[in-house]
């Protein structure tokens, strides 16, 4: 890196006398190695920051993105009056499948915490569901209460980390969808842990992609190891009940927001 | 290049401290919410969904 002092620098007479002495001019092979050690520390630096935007900053964007989506999407839907409903074990409503990336309901978590919660969209694309802080829904697979398998995606983690804890889930674990109509209250069956290229594990029966569904089952998908997308960990559960939001919320959230 | 920048911005060094840290702000900013988010889809962390070509 050069300096003032370069600049005024004299090469004939005698330089003053000085504390320090002055650096000589540089050599064109000296000004290359210079300018070349400042684009491999620029290099660096942008690394080091890209990191940071990626494990840091995604998260807060994330976080940010699924409150404002769940807050819009609590004041397009009936109000849930305060009181637990009585769980429903009959037909349930028909859901219509949303226009792509449409937020079209909640996902609740009570083993997360009693404030987990994160908002669902219609598809899996990367760059206006997944990397938008929403859990996305497989376009072509069943919608929330329906017998065959509703499947969605969400990231382990960056981008909000909706999926990071996906692996503390146990067998009979509830995992609760809330669409504009009603809540779906699922019991957690099986995980499993899977190349990324088993789309079995999203179809109607999950693991025999030719059967008839006759069960309405969930299906989580993310990432595995941490860290990693060398696998995919998969969560299946099944269809307990639903209720209907006008008649309460689910036992299963009390004590949630 | 760092250099060249230095002597060209006016004024004492706490003006130009001030005005780099800005510079310095400002490129990051464009880096954040611009550049990383463009080029985050050709980087092969972030793949969560089974089927996509990962």
């Amino acid at each position: 890196m050069s300096t003032l002092t370069d600049l005024r620098h004299d090469a004939h007479g005698e330089p003053p006398p000085r504390r320090h002495a002055r650096r000589p001019r540089r050599s064109v092979g000296a000004a290359i190695t210079g300018a070349l050690g400042e684009l491999l520390i620029t290099a660096g630096v942008l690394l080091a920051l890209f990191v940071v935007w990626q494990l840091w900053w995604t998260d807060v964007e994330g976080e940010r993105s699924a409150e404002q989506a769940i807050e819009q999407f609590e004041t397009d839907i009936p109000e849930v009056p305060d009181t637990v409903g009585q769980p429903r074990t009959g037909p349930p409503p028909e859901e219509v499948a949303p226009g792509e990336g449409e937020v079209f309901g909640t996902l609740y978590v009570p083993d997360w915490g009693a404030d987990y919660r994160m908002p669902l969209a219609e598809g899996v694309d990367l760059a206006t569901v997944l990397n938008d802080g929403r859990v996305g829904h497989y376009p072509e697979t069943a919608m929330p209460g329906q017998v065959g398998n509703f499947a969605m995606a969400g990231h382990r983690q960056t981008y909000g980390k909706p999926f990071y804890a996906v692996d503390t889930l146990d067998e009979g674990d509830p995992v609760v969808v809330q669409t504009a109509q009603a809540w779906y209250v699922y019991t957690v069956t099986s995980h499993e842990i899977v190349r990324p290229d088993q789309v079995e594990v999203i179809a109607p029966v999950p693991g025999d992609p030719g059967a008839d569904p006759t069960e309405a089952m969930l299906t989580m998908t993310s990432c595995h190891p941490l860290w990693s997308t060398a696998e995919r960990y998969i969560v299946h559960a099944q269809l307990d009940y639903w209720l209907p939001l006008d008649e309460g919320y689910p036992a299963e959230l009390e004590g949630a927001p | 290049m760092y250099g060249w920048i230095w002597r060209h911005l006016p004024g004492p060094v706490l003006v130009r401290l001030l005005l780099a840290l800005l510079l310095v702000l400002a490129v990051v900013a464009a880096l954040f919410l611009w550049v990383f988010p463009a080029i985050a889809p050709y980087v092969p962390f972030n793949d969560q969904t089974v089927g996509a070509p990962s």
